[in-house]
């Protein structure tokens, strides 16, 4: 198959706009800091835009908190956690949780289409994938809360108390169920920051705290950018820090907690290598490479975003890969058509078009798909790297964008010496028919998360977290509860 | 024995012992050629021991390094044969260690206690070592096609602050678990500790370990945990008894390469805990589909 063939079948094939509607809901014009249960005003009277990164335009105004705000909301926490949260019956919270997953569910639709409007990323996948997790993460720890003690065997399990979290922009409304979740039905309280750029969903997910009755101050939410996340984490009434978000941030909250007893855990980047091996069925392979950097235009901390092919199928996939890729939709993130949507914000942008630029400066040689983008809004082609080595930034450095870089290896202790030769350790993917061959290579990846013929799947009891400096702490499963328990 | 070790009714010269660490199943010492004194609680004059020198510790890490996954992939069974042979070779020589711990100041009951507790330890994370999978690790019920589990790793190589309180207790309770777990260590035991711990050197080489998978240093605390906090190349950090100053300074240059750091209490508690052998262990989870 050449080239030319797909691009003209491409063009015979086209798909008629099929927008999902979003007008069976309406956003405010302005939303508060939720603290203490009420949706309350920055006390600076300082507000910031988020917008939809499709099109650029602004989406409603945000509260932007300050010191004092922060103080308010820990204090608000501290409260809740002492007079109701800690004292209540597993039993009773996770009834709060599982009310939580089933409004969840019940606001499924909107929950998605805003996500898509505030991030950028296909309704497809917003759908799909980001809100019905976030509702089974809920369900799921709803159980564990009245069943702790045996989660730990001879061990006694109790809360912590305060949690300040923050979250990224990937995944805004799942990184708030991965957090809040867990943290909840261990029986500690919540003040969480979600990220400037998308803290819609957080915002609407403060609403469904209210429809559900969940006791004031139990989950507070406060809106900014990096200076209220550092206000949050300087505070000294949390007992728990939790942090998903860039190693560099990472390294700086570690640094900044040094002499407290605050707990941390830290969920940073990644570079995984998506190794596929000549005997692996190689069409489900290229699904997997394109599921792997091309899911929510590669910013996912986990994504396959080096590839690892072995010699002798090198070309084979490599001409599959951009035949496939060549079909990819890049455009409206609420046309169910679209595969690849807007890169969350301008900065985003950017910094991934520099790195676009880094690679072919370094001498790596860059193919991107022919598709069409809108001209207004942030879009990345999809593209790929060859011709790289290992020492190229573009392999070493996470990039959170649809970029892949290939490498070529031709026996198994190479393809794990690349593969483990990045100071990430958060996942990896590996594509062979055989089954020993698997297992070498799942032991032989140092990183927590490995994908087996399939990549980027995710579940409420599947543990996630990273090895290395992709940091540390599990989310997920009976392993995700430990980061909210003291033991004794 | 008079002061200068001539026996008093043979007149026999007493050949004494040169304390020396153990890095990758050598007993070296100091590549800086630094000695520090050890006394007794009265100040008797007991001896020498090394001063390790940052160069020491690096070594070691190479040679824990170099060790390290060859242990970790070392079968469970053999790790919990070798922890058990570790504590047959520290019965052997019990009435040794109880000797060494009189030196610095036990009373004989205490060195007895030591011992035996020292011992018991060992032979307690023995059973471990083929047990804590099972124990820590899961199969996962996810909600699609995928067989899901996850199990325990070794981080790799693991740096061990040991107290001086409990010369050879606070050592093995440090060293045992994270063994049992598969990674490779590297420790340093101060001030009095050190002869003790120089002692369980020659019991840990007679005990089928690899070279280098347990490497004891005696030193100075303040010169060396930082460089342990900093070093790129270790995994874990492990401390019993620092203060609030020095477990600042830990947390915050363990931020470097995101080391995993765990100070402990040097009281004793909770010596017998196999999740202190979870602390030094990663959990990875796998995904494969499930279908034709």
């Amino acid at each position: 198959m050449t080239e030319t063939n797909i691009s003209t079948k491409g063009s015979d094939w086209g798909y008629a706009p099929a927008p999902e509607s979003a007008d069976h809901f309406k956003l405010k014009e302005q939303y508060g800091l939720f603290i203490g249960g009420k949706f309350v005003p920055a006390g600076s009277g300082k507000r910031f835009a988020t917008t939809n990164p499709a099109n650029e335009k602004t989406l409603a105004h945000i509260a932007d908190a300050g010191e004092k705000d922060v103080d308010r909301a820990v204090k608000a926490a501290r409260t809740a956690y002492d007079k109701v949260w800690r004292k209540m019956s597993g039993r009773e919270r996770g009834k709060y949780l599982y009310r939580i997953a089933r409004i969840i569910q019940e606001r499924a639709r909107e929950l998605a289409v805003v996500e898509s409007m505030d991030g950028g990323k296909p309704i497809r996948e917003s759908r799909d994938v980001d809100i019905p997790l976030a509702a089974a993460h809920f369900f799921y720890h709803a159980g564990w809360a009245d069943k702790l003690g045996y989660a730990f065997p001879g061990k006694t399990a109790s809360p912590i108390g305060v949690a300040g979290q923050i979250i990224p922009w990937n995944f805004p409304l799942l990184m708030v169920a991965w957090k809040v979740a867990p943290a909840l039905a261990c029986g500690n309280t919540v003040v969480l920051k979600p990220a400037e750029t998308t803290p819609l969903t957080a915002l609407l997910f403060a609403e469904i705290c209210q429809e559900a009755g969940l006791p004031d101050g139990v989950f507070n939410c406060i809106t900014g950018a990096g200076s209220t996340g550092a206000a949050l984490v300087k505070h000294p009434g949390l007992d728990k820090v939790a942090f998903t978000g860039s190693t560099d941030v990472g390294k700086a909250i570690q640094k900044s907690l040094a002499g407290r007893s605050a707990k941390l855990t830290l969920e940073l980047g990644g570079k995984a290598a998506n190794i596929i091996f000549e005997d692996a069925a190689i069409d489900q392979a290229v699904e997997g490479i394109i599921n792997g950097i091309f899911f929510n235009q590669g910013h996912v901390c986990c994504a396959g975003s080096r590839l690892l092919v072995q010699e002798s199928v090198e070309q084979e996939v490599v001409e599959k890969l951009k035949a496939r890729m060549e079909h990819l939709i890049v455009g409206d993130p609420l046309d169910k058509n679209t595969d690849i949507g807007a890169i969350n914000s301008k900065a985003q942008c950017e910094r991934i078009r520099d790195y676009l630029k880094v690679g072919q400066d370094e001498g790596a040689e860059l193919f991107q798909t022919k598709c069409p983008v809108p001209e207004k809004g942030y879009w990345v082609r999809p593209s790929f790297f060859t011709k790289v080595a290992q020492s190229h930034r573009i392999v070493q450095e996470e990039i959170f964008g649809p970029v892949l870089a290939i490498q070529s290896f031709r026996t198994l202790d190479e393809a794990l010496e690349k593969a483990n030769n990045t100071p990430y350790g958060l996942s990896g993917g590996v594509w062979t028919d055989k089954g020993a061959k698997i297992f070498k290579v799942t032991r032989g990846i140092k990183a927590g998360v490995i994908w087996a013929n399939t990549f980027n799947k995710f579940d409420p009891s599947s543990p996630f977290g990273g090895y290395k400096e992709s940091g540390y702490g599990r989310e997920g499963g009976r392993h995700g509860l430990r980061p909210y328990v003291k033991l004794s | 024995m008079s002061g200068n070790g001539v026996n008093k009714k043979s007149g026999r010269l007493d050949v004494r012992k040169t304390y020396k660490m153990l890095i990758g199943g050598a007993f070296v010492r100091s590549e800086s050629g630094r000695a520090l004194d050890v006394n007794a609680p009265g100040g008797k004059w007991l001896g020498h021991v090394c001063r390790a020198s940052r160069k020491d510790f690096r070594n070691a890490v190479v040679a824990a390094r170099k060790a390290a996954s060859g242990w970790a992939n070392t079968t469970p069974y053999l790790k919990g044969q070798i922890l058990y042979r570790a504590a047959e070779m520290l019965e052997g020589r019990a009435t040794t260690f109880r000797e060494v711990l009189q030196s610095i100041g036990f009373s004989p009951s205490a060195a007895k206690t030591e011992v035996t507790q020292a011992i018991d330890l060992l032979v307690y994370y023995a059973g471990w070592a083929d047990k804590y999978l099972q124990i820590f690790g899961s199969v996962n019920p996810v909600s699609s096609p995928y067989f899901n589990f996850s199990v325990t790793e070794p981080m790799g190589v693991v740096a061990y602050v040991s107290g001086e309180k409990r010369p050879l207790l606070d050592l093995v309770s440090g060293i045992a678990p994270i063994v049992a777990g598969g990674n490779t260590v590297i420790t340093l035991s101060t001030g009095r500790a050190a002869v003790a711990a120089m002692e369980l050197g020659e019991v840990l080489a007679t005990s089928d370990f690899p070279h280098g998978v347990i490497n004891l240093l005696c030193g100075l605390r303040e010169e060396l945990v930082g460089q342990m906090a900093t070093h790129m190349d270790v995994n874990a950090l492990v401390t019993q008894g620092a203060d609030a100053k020095e477990c600042a300074a830990s947390r915050g240059a363990c931020a470097l390469n995101l080391k995993r750091f765990f100070p402990r209490e040097a009281n004793g508690k909770g010596d017998e805990d196999p999740y202190r052998i979870l602390d030094t262990v990663e959990i990875k989870t796998t995904w494969h589909p499930v279908g034709g």
